[in-house]
């Protein structure tokens, strides 16, 4: 079979493509097949959906004006090219665009407050870190077991009960401490 | 390491055993961090990729875990040594396609890999057969602990860990799952089934990561949501929708077993048939049969297979591993060629 955009190799990447619910399927070289992914690529990138996300987050809390001027101090990167590309450029980025991001990771995760695992470099003092807001070491202790604790109750849920007995093993000793 | 060393094995994670190992193939969690004050890689010149380089080559050259660990730097590979590594998942087609800057770290076994300046700076995965979510996370998060003292990471309180695309702030973490389920699709329910998947803010794709096609019956599941859950409660959100997607596949497996059995046990024996003695195959004919053959194990229909051979297949009958094992270029028709030989090898010993 010939491909068909080329109509000169062979075809051996075999696309299916549903348009409007309407199927058509298309045979092409490896060249041209290449070609049609990054044309695909474009039109249907996460930055468009992205740039669509945060385009209806920023209308209520910036006028058009105002969002082109917006810029990282840290890295240059442009509010706008973010909006095209769906791409932050430093840690620094989410604090020079919070009031923007705070909608977008809402929308996107529908929570903007992380309940997760916090860096413990620095211990006692805590580190700087890419905001200037520091992440001290303290609170972790206490969270520790309750997280051993939880990946005691996966690890009996999951069956696995050699891991599960290391845990438990491992909960006690920090218990005692 | 060399490269071609990799050849001599393949991934731990591909040994066929842990909890549910009949319906799901293998287990995976990354993590996304990046440096503080230091830009992004796609914000970054070859400066800064490079001093970001070093320094996290100089990080995980500290961390015990990582020891015995092979560290890669892209520009020194040509083109197919970099899709080998695509192709073992040890990292993504975005890190093959542009060198510049980038490096991957593999543990030894393959349990570990950490793509570096990819879209973060760190992109740490772990990989385990079976259902293995948790044991998973008990390896990556002792890594990254590890790793927290060595780096200053991008940080705030309230956002979690930062990252270049906001769909991975928080947590950065994404746990995913490789799933076999050839009954859900011959009875016709598997859309029903992601149909739910996505509802749940689950994500499903094919088996050769993002943007491909299911093909073969193998479907890989993962969290969309990386904010505002705690990663063990994300991690026992998968574990419980994927417990209830393996029952429905178990039912659907019985119900098939019972309804049609010598239909089942003809479609399997001759996609068998076919592997062992075919001498030109495409990789989606091949996927096709392994699925096949894969359902026929677990089925105890086929007796004398077992699941890490066929897993192994899956690896090796690639584009970049069929050239790496005959040790030249091959085209497309060398390579489908190819691809019949290297299966009728690994299959032959269990032939008679």
């Amino acid at each position: 079979m010939q491909c068909n955009i080329c109509g000169k190799k062979k075809a051996t990447v075999h696309l299916t493509e549903i348009v409007d619910e309407q199927m058509s399927e298309m045979h092409l070289c490896e060249e041209c097949a290449r070609q049609k992914s990054t044309q695909m690529e474009q039109q249907f990138g996460l930055a468009d959906l992205l740039a669509g996300l945060s385009e209806s987050g920023i209308k209520s809390s910036a006028k058009p004006e105002e969002k082109s001027a917006l810029q990282c101090a840290s890295c240059g990167l442009n509010y706008e090219d973010f909006r095209k590309f769906g791409r932050l450029g430093c840690g620094d980025c989410y604090v020079s665009f919070k009031d923007q991001l705070a909608g977008l990771l809402r929308k996107i995760h529908g929570s903007n407050r992380h309940l997760g695992k916090t860096p413990f470099s620095g211990q006692a003092q805590g580190v700087p870190d890419g905001t200037g807001i520091s992440a001290t070491a303290g609170s972790l202790v206490p969270e520790n077991i309750e997280g051993l604790k939880k990946q005691l109750q996966a690890a009996i849920q999951d069956e696995d009960f050699e891991k599960a007995a290391m845990l438990r093993d491992k909960i006690r000793t920090l218990e005692r401490e | 390491m060399r490269i071609e060393e990799l050849l001599n094995h393949t991934g731990e994670w591909l040994k066929g055993s842990g909890p549910h190992a009949n319906i799901v193939m293998s287990s995976r969690i990354r993590l996304a961090r990046n440096l503080a004050k230091v830009p992004f890689p796609n914000k970054s010149g070859k400066k800064d990729l490079d001093a970001a380089l070093a320094l996290i080559e100089k990080a995980v050259g500290q961390i015990d875990l990582l020891k015995g660990s092979s560290l890669f730097r892209m520009i020194d590979l040509d083109q197919v040594d970099r899709q080998m590594l695509v192709e073992r998942h040890l990292m993504s087609h975005e890190h093959a396609s542009n060198p510049e800057g980038k490096g991957l770290l593999v543990s030894a076994e393959e349990v570990v890999s950490v793509m570096i300046n990819e879209e973060d700076h760190l992109r740490i995965q772990v990989m385990r057969s079976g259902l293995s979510l948790t044991d998973a996370w008990g390896i990556i998060n002792a890594i990254d602990d590890a790793l927290s003292k060595e780096l200053p990471y991008a940080f705030m309180n309230n956002w979690g860990y930062l990252t270049a695309c906001p769909t991975n702030t928080g947590t950065g973490m994404r746990g995913s799952v490789m799933m076999h389920l050839p009954a859900l699709v011959t009875t016709k329910q598997i859309n029903k089934v992601l149909a739910a998947i996505s509802k749940l803010s689950f994500a499903s794709r094919g088996f050769y990561g993002e943007g491909t096609q299911a093909s073969g019956n193998f479907y890989q599941i993962s969290n969309q949501v990386a904010l505002g859950h705690s990663e063990m409660d994300i991690i026992q959100n998968i574990n419980g929708l994927i417990r209830q997607v393996v029952e429905q596949e178990e039912q659907a497996r019985q119900a098939l077993l019972l309804q049609n059995r010598p239909m089942l046990e003809d479609k399997i024996c001759r996609s068998w048939g076919l592997l062992k003695t075919a001498r030109i195959i495409s990789s989606q004919e091949a996927i096709e049969l392994f699925s096949m053959v894969r359902f026929g194990i677990d089925m105890d229909i086929l007796k004398h297979v077992d699941h890490k051979a066929l897993n192994e297949l899956f690896i090796i009958i690639q584009p970049a591993h069929l050239q790496k094992i005959e040790g030249k270029k091959l085209n497309a028709f060398e390579r489908d060629t190819k691809r019949a030989e290297v299966i009728r090898q690994k299959l032959g010993p269990t032939l008679t």
